[in-house]
Formats: structure tokens, C-alpha cells, sequence
């Protein structure tokens, strides 16, 4: 179990200030969220929550909110 | 103006069909009848969205939605040269809706081929890709060696991604703590590997690297260093084409026999696919032929006439695939020559046609059909 909140995780892989990161924030919709980031963002989500993300996960990963979503099924409290 | 005919064309469906196809498993009759008209609302869709391809049907005498629904066989899709999106900006989507654009270099031409790829198709490339790879190397993420240098240094330009950059990073969600082989110089990381090795030798791993950086900086690299591993329970994909090897004599079996050595890895796949056609890729067999899955198929076309080639003949491979929705790149004529075995029969179980690659066309023999425009 880990109290790293997803914010600080998206924070710290995108490189964002905290203030930055929101449940609406969008792959693709920022230039520091691109293919090329998203690889080190699920890096660091597993690295955080010690998990495994499933393929399919990883390409459904396209918001902070459905990022909490995907995470809730990996019984990682957010 | 031009009769819209977005009716015809929910995308929502379409993925969704795509998506429930399994990969290897339809016989080429059954795969053809679902495939020819999946591919012919693919066409129609890009006939209303995209002008320029537009123009290029009307001047193989395709003037309408309802010609385009009256092709009654897949070698009647009309096709068009790869060439096009070296010289031609061509998109179905509005600008706006641009996610990625990718660039080809393409071994023939100094001038790149753009495509542009809107969230849709780059997500249903992802996918689809995975799907096949999947039936290679199984459902797990495995930890991964990467024969190239890290995305973060180099394999993208100003506003997109080299082919090979994508191509890295399609691969890259195969797997899971990935170790590059190969620095910003594109020297061999020998520290990486053996910290890789010592970490995950004796258990599945997944190795993927472009056929000529692989066996160039890698293979040869271990060679002169009188290095080897043992990944066992490894698992390698490469690409890329095998000019430059057949260049220095290398064929695909001293390929693999080089890599056993130096690497210990006994299950290699080689795939065969287009920058312009990500997503849709031709994976070698247990027996070494190409492959193709649900979602693509190709045509062999004789060289001088462009009708199609019988079973073994070779000739120029024409390449269709269901998956770009957002520039009109599903069906075209490639510059490289290949032949067809067989369909259906393969030894190794998988349906549908298998070929292989015999090499590049000769500049001299280019008949680019709609290469005038």
C-alpha cells in the first residue's frame, strides 16, 4: 500500500506542477502527455503501487480520472 | 458539392468489429467476405473525407460511393502508390484532430512520408498490434530489451516520430522495466544488459530490435567483445527490412543462428509491415513465413502489369489494412517484391495466406499507377 497520491504520481512523470493535474487532465492534450511520456508514467504508476498494469490498461489510460478507475481494480487506493 | 455518406461508416462499429476478429483463426473465404466489405466502407469513408484521394479514385474510374460498394473482389479495391504520402499531404480528419504524425524515411527517397494519425487510429494501432503480439508472446508484460537507444535521446524530429521511434514505442507496452541496448551513440550498453541479465536471465523476457541496428550494433558488438547470454525463456521480434544484410550475405537463418549463439534465445520472429500501415504487421512464423492477420492482407501484383500474380508467382506486394481511419493509406502498392506459399495451409496452424519478402523493386521498375497526380 502506498499514501503517494495519483496526483503526485502524474505530477512527477509528466514533469507538471501539482497544481496542474486534475481528473480532466487528457493523454494527448498537453505536449508533456505524449506517447513517449506515457510510457514513463506507467513506469512510475507501477513503480508507485507496486503493480503490473495489464496491456489493455495501459492503452485505456487516458485521463487521470480513468486512470483511478483502472487502478481501482489493482485494489490501489488513490 | 460532394453527397456525404457518413452514415455508412459508424466508427464505433467498425472498432468494435475490428477488435472482435480473432487474428489467425478465419479460413481466407470466410476472412474475405467480412474483410472486402469492412475495406470497402474504409474506402468510401476516405473517398468523402479526403479530396485529394478523392481525385486519385475518380482517375481509376471509381466516381461514386456506389462504385466503390459494387467491387465484388479484394484485388478490385483500388489501391494507391506508397509514394503518395512522400509527396502529398493527405488526411481525413481535420487538423485539429492530428494526435500524431509520423515519418518514414523510406530506403529508395530522400523525400519522407507523412502520415497523420488522429486519436482513433493511433489507439486501434496500439491495440491491434498488441492482439497479434499477443499470440506470439503471450498476455504478460515481460521484462524487456530494447536493441536501440532510448526514445528520450534521439528516433523523433521537431514535430513527430521517426518510424523507427514509433515502432519502439508501439513495442514498448509489450513489456515492462525496459533496458535500451544501445546509447545516444549507438554504442552497445554492455553494463545494461549484464544488470538485465542478472536480474531476469532465467525467466521470460522479450527482446525487440530493428533486424540491421540488431545484428549491427548488437550481435557483431558481443561478437568482437567474445560475449555472450542466456535468455533461455526469451522471446525476440525484429523488423526492418533485410536490404543491408543481404547486403554483407546475411540470410535469415545465419540471422538466428547469431543471435542463439550470442543471446540464447531459440523463439525469433521476424514481421514484415509498413511505416505507413502501423498496427498492421505480418509476423514470421515458427517456420518462418509471413502471416496475415484478421485486420490485413496482401495482394501480389505481376510487376509489369500490376494484375494479380498466381500462388508463388513473385511479384510487387500490394498491402490492405483496416486500420487507418484518419488518412486513406488502407490499401497500397509497396516498392517491395514477394510471393505468396500458400493460404490456409500452413504447418503451423494459422489461417489465411502466408508469404515472403524477396526484396526491394528495382527504382527502374517503378509503375507507380497513381504516382502522377
Amino acid at each position: 500500500m502506498s499514501s503517494t497520491s495519483i496526483y503526485e504520481v502524474f505530477a512527477k512523470a509528466l514533469a507538471l506542477p501539482l497544481s496542474e493535474v486534475s481528473d480532466v487532465l487528457a493523454y494527448n492534450t498537453i505536449s508533456q502527455w505524449d506517447s513517449t511520456a506515457h510510457l514513463g508514467l506507467v513506469a512510475e504508476i507501477e513503480e508507485t503501487y507496486q503493480i503490473l498494469l495489464e496491456m489493455d490498461d495501459i492503452l485505456e489510460l487516458s485521463s487521470v480520472a480513468k486512470a483511478k478507475e483502472i487502478l481501482l481494480r489493482y485494489d490501489v487506493t488513490v | 458539392m460532394i453527397e456525404k455518406t457518413q452514415e455508412l461508416f459508424s466508427r464505433t462499429d467498425y472498432v468494435h468489429t475490428l477488435l472482435g476478429m480473432p487474428v489467425y483463426d478465419s479460413l481466407q473465404a470466410q476472412k474475405e467476405e467480412v474483410f472486402l466489405s469492412l475495406i470497402k466502407n474504409l474506402t468510401n469513408h476516405h473517398f468523402d473525407c479526403c479530396d485529394r484521394y478523392r481525385r486519385v479514385l475518380k482517375s481509376q474510374q471509381l466516381a461514386s460511393p456506389q462504385e466503390i460498394q459494387n467491387i465484388a473482389h479484394l484485388d478490385d479495391v483500388p489501391f494507391v502508390s506508397v509514394n503518395l504520402f512522400k509527396h502529398f499531404t493527405l488526411k481525413s480528419v481535420a487538423e485539429s484532430d492530428v494526435v500524431k504524425l509520423l515519418y518514414s524515411s523510406g530506403t529508395t527517397s530522400q523525400q519522407k512520408s507523412r502520415v497523420y494519425l488522429d486519436k482513433d487510429t493511433a489507439q486501434l494501432q496500439s491495440k491491434v498490434l498488441m492482439r497479434i503480439m499477443q499470440s506470439f508472446v503471450g498476455k504478460q508484460r515481460l521484462p524487456m530489451l530494447i536493441a536501440d537507444m532510448p526514445l528520450s535521446e534521439g528516433n523523433t524530429t521537431d514535430d513527430g516520430y521517426t518510424a523507427r521511434g514509433a515502432g519502439i514505442q508501439g513495442l514498448a507496452f509489450l513489456g515492462h522495466h525496459h533496458t535500451y541496448l544501445l546509447d545516444r551513440n549507438m554504442q552497445l550498453n554492455l553494463d545494461g544488459l549484464r544488470a538485465f541479465a542478472a536480474t531476469y536471465g532465467q525467466q521470460p523476457v522479450l527482446l525487440f530490435g530493428f533486424t540491421w541496428v540488431l545484428w549491427s550494433k548488437v550481435i557483431l558488438s558481443l561478437e568482437e567483445k567474445q560475449v555472450s547470454f542466456s535468455f533461455p525463456k526469451g522471446v525476440l521480434l525484429h523488423s526492418g527490412g533485410w536490404k543491408k544484410l543481404r547486403s554483407v550475405a546475411v540470410d535469415n537463418p545465419t540471422f538466428n543462428s547469431h543471435v542463439i549463439n550470442r543471446l540464447g534465445t531459440q523463439k525469433i520472429h521476424n514481421f514484415y509491415g509498413m511505416a505507413e500501415q502501423v498496427g498492421s504487421v505480418y509476423v514470421g512464423c515458427e517456420l518462418g513465413y509471413l502471416h496475415c492477420p484478421s485486420t490485413a492482407d496482401i495482394i501480389v501484383r505481376h510487376v509489369q502489369t500490376l494484375q494479380p500474380a498466381e500462388l508463388g508467382e513473385p511479384g510487387i506486394i500490394q498491402v490492405l489494412s483496416l486500420l487507418p481511419l484518419s488518412y486513406p493509406g488502407h490499401s497500397l502498392l509497396t516498392e517491395d517484391l514477394g510471393r505468396i506459399i500458400g493460404v490456409d495451409d500452413c504447418r503451423c496452424g494459422r489461417r489465411g495466406k502466408y508469404f515472403e519478402v524477396l526484396g526491394r523493386l528495382p527504382k527502374s521498375e517503378l509503375r507507380g499507377c497513381s504516382d502522377t497526380l
